[in-house]
């Protein structure tokens, strides 16, 4: 499994949507055959439509806000007192997480299509806030799917959706997360595709989605690069790019750019939910070695039981708790170009808690993940080594979770 | 050349001037005995018989179907318990077809060859996979046809008449015609003067291909549609058999009884 250089990894499937020939594809009920085929035309073409690309980056430029503060976490890395550690804050977009990307992206070619009604899943409740946001920017009617257990404890980002006129619809079937939110929300697009548009929220589901949302979230990386280049004159010699993994959606975005450097030179490490560190449950089906399977669409890697059913799993942060991965991951895993490994939930809230009493910035659960790895690995580095943690949420999210587990209050 | 017994069921019906009745009912369901039992029960009325094996992210199943899978998946269905009671209910009744429905993951985990092998061996004559459309079902459905399964193509209101034309002429006996934009077990939101127009442009394109209508067919709608090939008739019965669990009724007796009453309303008085 070889990755090819100078095309975006997006665009490097073959002709019935596999990357490294086993991972993405369509498996699709034959109804959405032509919504999908429709979209995957519409976004052939826009992709190449200057007035489109003009579109898009004012809209990130003056609505998302762009490009997001790259800084460097003097406090924390004196601490570790080894390798340099700097964050990309992606969280302080617009709305407060890398989701904003995509949800936007998806908001215009809505409108292009013609269609007025959006929908959309979500775990954490950033993919949703924010196409809640995006729907209210461009006028159209949005409908969020969200598992019961989500709205629970994610109950700041349920508020804002409401907020913002979206109709939260509370799934609750199986596991009451996020993959049973992806599955309703796929459901009903089966019923109602004629009239409505679909998002999904991260770089998941069938081979179009993948690369819409990573298309989307490319910004971050096209922004790292300029500013890395800006700050240290070049891109440094030995770079690790460290992030979270749920789907994949701020990972792949914060790497596009810089897959083609030599691993050796920038190392992109991927962190999963490991879950509870007493709990057998996790969501880190690349770095607990899970099965090949198909999930909402495609192949990837999934946590499943020999017969094929879907495993539970279970992690602190609603974000990473999916039981799939993007195909994309499965490939950069494959062909060896990043490496994936998992923190648990109490490495992450340590993780957090470090940071947060250090620094001025407050990641969310999700990229505590990263800053876990980042703590876990620095202290053996040498000093000229950059670490960037892209810190792709903020915690207010999490402020119910935080309180309980940490007794730490947000504003 | 041999006949398959899906098309002989079809040739049935059509002698005595009435669609075939399909049933669809999940492996499982409520648990392995009673799923065998309804089955046998049904049989009697059902001229092909549908049996679902559960996946628990069913992408394109309705309430009723998904509380079916979920409730035959709580009582511990596995692939091996499917595979016996189709073996048991060919066992019973030897001449009746049985059509295995379900989602991709469950074959791929099974693995593709043996999977086809061990349908062959218990006897399914037919297979509908959700999940796999066309054009990447081409060499499972190819290799289900050197085994003499039927592997059943799907279309849809959405479907082009390009590729109407195209999955048609790569399908089998049978072709299952999805009613409406929804998942199963739907209310009819298309008037049955419209279905059956999308109906007669696929029997247009090849009137020797058995087509079944599937999705928003109850006991309400079944008579309006009986024009038919063959009506599938799924969700109405996994939630009769909900309904008789949640009154403590036995779901063989109801769901038998509704079956019956099916039938009826598509025999040509």
């Amino acid at each position: 499994m070889k990755i090819k250089k100078k095309i975006p990894l997006i665009d490097q499937h073959d002709k019935n949507g596999f990357w490294g020939g086993k991972f993405g594809g369509n498996f699709i009920p034959e109804t959405l055959k032509k919504p999908v085929d429709d979209l995957t035309k519409l976004f052939a073409k826009i992709r190449k439509d200057k007035n489109f690309i003009k579109k898009r980056d004012y809209y990130f430029k003056n609505y998302v806000g762009a490009p997001t503060p790259f800084i460097k976490l003097n406090n924390l890395t004196n601490y570790l007192g080894g390798a340099q550690i700097w964050a990309k804050v992606v969280s302080e977009a617009n709305g407060g997480a890398h989701k904003i990307y995509n949800a936007t992206v998806h908001a215009l070619i809505c409108k292009k299509a013609g269609k007025k009604y959006v929908i959309g899943d979500t775990g954490a409740g950033y993919a949703g806030k924010m196409l809640s946001m995006a729907a209210k920017k461009f006028d159209l009617k949005c409908k969020i799917f969200m598992g019961a257990k989500d709205i629970k404890r994610q109950k700041p980002n349920c508020d804002a959706m409401r907020k913002n006129g979206a109709e939260i619809v509370p799934v609750y079937s199986g596991s009451q997360t996020l993959v049973d939110a992806v599955s309703e929300c796929m459901r009903y697009w089966v019923s109602n595709c004629d009239t409505t548009h679909m998002c999904v929220g991260s770089t998941v589901g069938p081979n179009i989605f993948v690369k819409i949302c990573g298309w989307s979230t490319a910004q971050i990386s096209r922004e790292l690069k300029i500013q890395l280049k800006s700050e240290f004159n070049a891109i440094p010699k030995k770079l690790k790019l460290i992030n979270c993994i749920g789907g994949g959606s701020s990972a792949y975005g914060f790497w596009s750019e810089f897959i083609d450097y030599n691993k050796k030179q920038i190392e992109l490490i991927g962190v999963e939910a490991g879950g509870p560190k007493k709990s057998k449950l996790h969501a880190a089906p690349l770095s607990k070695g899970a099965k090949l399977g198909i999930l909402h669409g495609s192949a990837s890697y999934v946590c499943q039981n020999n017969e094929g059913q879907i495993n539970e799993t279970e992690s602190i942060s609603a974000g990473l708790d999916y039981p799939g991965v993007s195909p994309i991951h499965c490939f950069l895993k494959d062909a060896g170009r990043a490496r994936y490994t998992y923190a648990s939930d109490e490495e992450a809230l340590n993780a957090y808690k470090l940071v947060t009493e250090l620094e001025s910035i407050s990641p969310s659960l999700e990229p505590a993940h990263a800053f876990a790895e980042a703590i876990k690995i620095a202290p053996k580095l040498s000093k000229d080594t950059i670490i960037i943690c892209n810190s792709c949420g903020d915690s207010y999210k999490d402020r119910d979770i935080l309180k309980k587990r940490l007794d730490k209050h947000i504003k | 050349m041999n006949i398959s017994p899906i098309s002989l069921a079809f040739k049935k019906c059509k002698v005595e001037n009435r669609p075939a009745l399909l049933t669809y009912t999940v492996a499982g369901d409520n648990n392995k005995k009673k799923s065998l039992e309804i089955l046998k029960s049904i049989s009697k009325y059902a001229d092909i018989c549908e049996i679902g094996f559960p996946h628990n992210t069913p992408i394109a199943d309705g309430g009723q179907i998904q509380t079916s899978a979920y409730r035959a998946i709580k009582n511990g269905i596995k692939m091996k318990d499917v595979f016996q009671i189709v073996k048991k209910f060919k066992k019973f009744k030897n001449s009746k077809p049985v059509i295995l429905m379900g989602y991709y993951n469950m074959i791929y985990q099974y693995g593709e060859n043996n999977f086809i092998n061990k349908c062959k061996k218990v006897g399914v004559d037919g297979l509908i996979v959700v999940d796999l459309p066309w054009p990447d079902n081409k060499y499972f459905a190819k290799r289900c046809k050197k085994k003499s399964i039927n592997f059943i193509q799907l279309l849809s209101p959405t479907t082009s008449k390009e590729r109407m034309k195209k999955i048609i002429r790569d399908s089998h006996d049978m072709i299952y015609y999805i009613s409406m934009l929804s998942t199963t077990g739907g209310k009819l939101k298309v008037s049955p003067k419209e279905i059956l127009k999308n109906y007669q442009k696929i029997k247009k394109i090849n009137n020797l291909k058995k087509v079944v209508i599937g999705f928003g067919i109850t006991e309400k709608t079944i008579s309006k549609l009986k024009s038919a090939d063959g009506l599938v008739v799924g969700s109405t019965i996994c939630k009769e058999i909900s309904k008789s669990l949640e009154k403590r009724q036995n779901p063989v007796t109801n769901v038998s009884n509704m079956v019956k009453r099916l039938k009826n309303k598509i025999k040509i008085i």
